[in-house]
């Protein structure tokens, strides 16, 4: 990590104690901060925090590593998370699950190579009555169906301003 | 994302039949409840005779009660929107179309009790709720229905803050979610003490399910006669049902307490069910020769999801899923929930190879029972509640079973 990021890295976790405190209620206001904006939350970042709030930085990593959506190594720009819990089981999710994994070219757990997009299960998103159903960040996709994947992936390359002539690139190499 | 994939672009309504929700004026209730006294809200909501809606049943207005009469000039009202049980998705709906009532509950429990100050912690996966749960309560303050003098009653001040889950079932345990707020891992405590006494930051706290205090609301405004007057002896009022599996029109429905499963069948077109989950993964499986039982606390105490099993389920990948979601979900920190779950999914794995004796079977369940009193808390305590009632109901489906020996899989 170059100077210059650690520096960038500070000021920004220092203006997140001034939102939200400097205390330990704000622990994990200002971990989801971290994560929202850089994807991950490294150890360098969790010093960081533990310095601010005065506690041991073992502590932030035993927070970080308890919640599913706080993230020690590094995601893709897209977390596209799978609800995998009894409805959506029962309505075809791995079929989802095989055509998203063709698609991306990783099985879950994994960040494609490029670091745009993360595959991960999830359990009970709460959408029930319309699975399967996924999660793409903040966002919800219900009631996919496997030749909808697709869509929802060039969805999200669009929405990262890939354009079409380099996506055509990446495919020759 | 791109325009035609805004926040909610991909999902689709959920269908709903006729809710009290959108019957009740606006503010009514805390209308009627900013010119009572403490005690006079508190005896409405005991005399309405509701129980939780989160699923553990315990009378609201006791616990509202024992937080008005602990000492302390701090306490807080929290909102319990970590909506994490497979099969629930009411509250998700209700946050979404009747949040003004919710957060109305919210502001009469805090005059209740004497808090200042309420907390709505959202679990993570709804966070684009998130924005248009702000924007109603940014309304509430220029209303002066949140603020300081909240109607004009002198003293009467309270205000309500969003904090967001990062992904954990177990922080729907209250006191795991206090801990979650508080900035630590979400493991739940020991309790006593309770949170009515001692919880957000070592002061009385009352922890509400979304839709009780959306209740609430209902209660001061219409009356606790009404309500009263609706359901059983034992289980007063309407509750929502999230429906969901098998069934010609999951969504989430309002029912008297007390209702039938044949007839909630019935309702959502799922007659030919061979069981139905009561309760999600932390509840029951009930099979198709039990439907004449009620959903009601002195019955089958339920949150509110119904998950319909049709005719061709294979009853061990229910219980499998199940078991996988709690080995996931655990927090580790007690050891019947963090091994046993671990082996009776284990358990399950023989069965579906066909290599389960009796005998062992037996100790699986003995093992399930051990959990049920040994582990700290409400996730480990009804962890094998699926395991053990599939096991019961369905044990000539389970045993010697071929299927995989036969896929080629041995």
């Amino acid at each position: 990590m170059l100077v210059t990021e650690q520096d960038a890295l500070r000021q920004e976790i220092k203006a997140w104690g001034d939102m939200y405190g400097r205390d330990r209620t704000a622990l994990i206001p200002i971990l989801q901060e971290i994560q929202r904006k850089h994807a991950r939350i490294s150890e360098y970042a969790m010093q960081i925090v533990a310095d601010m709030l005065d506690i041991h930085p073992v502590e932030v990593y035993g927070v970080v590593s308890f919640y599913s959506f706080l993230d020690h190594k590094p995601k893709g720009r897209f977390v596209i998370r799978l609800c995998r819990t009894i409805s959506c089981d029962m309505h075809d999710k791995d079929r989802v699950a095989r055509q998203l994994q063709n698609d991306l070219g990783i099985r879950f757990g994994e960040t494609t190579p490029d670091g745009r997009f993360t595959l991960e299960w999830a359990n009970c998103i709460g959408m029930c009555d319309q699975g399967p159903a996924l999660l793409v960040n903040d966002h919800v996709f219900t009631r996919v169906t496997p030749d909808k994947v697709h869509d929802i992936l060039e969805g999200c390359r669009r929405a990262m301003g890939v354009h079409a002539q380099e996506q055509m690139q990446e495919h020759l190499v | 994302m791109s325009a035609t994939q805004n926040k909610t672009g991909g999902m689709h309504p959920t269908t709903t039949g006729p809710l009290s929700f959108g019957s009740v004026k606006p503010n009514q209730g805390l209308q009627n409840a900013a010119k009572k006294s403490r005690a006079d809200i508190i005896g409405e909501l005991s005399a309405s005779g509701m129980k939780g809606r989160g699923g553990a049943g315990f009378p609201t207005g006791v616990k509202w009660n024992l937080a008005a009469a602990a000492q302390d000039s701090t306490k807080y009202i929290i909102c319990n929107a970590d909506e994490g049980e497979p099969g629930t998705f009411k509250d998700r709906v209700i946050l979404s179309e009747y949040s003004d009532l919710v957060f109305e509950g919210m502001t009469i429990a805090g005059l209740a009790i004497g808090a200042r100050q309420g907390i709505v912690y959202l679990r993570g996966e709804y966070s684009y709720l998130r924005p248009l749960l702000e924007a109603v309560l940014e309304r509430r303050r220029t209303q002066e229905l949140l603020g300081d003098n909240i109607l004009g009653r002198e003293g009467f001040s309270f205000d309500i803050a969003i904090r967001m889950g990062s992904g954990a079932y177990v922080c729907g345990e209250e006191t795991a979610l206090i801990e979650s707020l508080e900035g630590q891992r979400g493991e739940p405590r020991n309790r006593p003490p309770f949170p009515v006494d001692t919880g957000y930051m070592g002061h009385p706290t009352v922890v509400n399910n979304v839709e009780t205090l959306a209740w609430a609301a209902c209660i001061l405004a219409k009356g606790a006669a009404w309500f009263k007057g609706i359901g059983t002896d034992k289980s007063t009022g309407l509750k929502l049902f999230s429906i969901s599996g098998d069934c010609e029109r999951p969504g989430v429905y309002e029912f008297p307490m007390g209702i039938s499963i044949a007839e909630l069948l019935r309702e959502v077109g799922g007659e030919d069910a061979k069981a139905v989950q009561v309760g999600g993964a932390s509840g029951h499986c009930v099979p198709a020769k039990c439907f004449a039982r009620t959903l009601a606390y002195e019955d089958i105490p339920t949150g509110g999801s119904i998950i319909v099993l049709g005719p061709g389920r294979d009853m061990l990948g229910i219980a499998r899923n199940f078991l996988e979601f709690f080995v996931e979900e655990s927090c580790g920190q007690c050891t019947p929930c963090r091994a046993g779950t671990v082996k009776l999914l284990e358990g399950v794995e023989l069965l579906q190879e066909g290599k389960c004796s009796m005998k062992y079977l037996r100790e699986l369940c003995a093992l399930g029972e051990t959990m049920q009193l040994a582990s700290k808390c409400g996730l480990g305590q009804s962890s094998p509640n699926a395991f053990l009632s599939i096991v019961k109901e369905f044990q000539d489906e389970i045993m010697g079973r071929t299927d995989l020996a036969a896929a080629g899989k041995e």
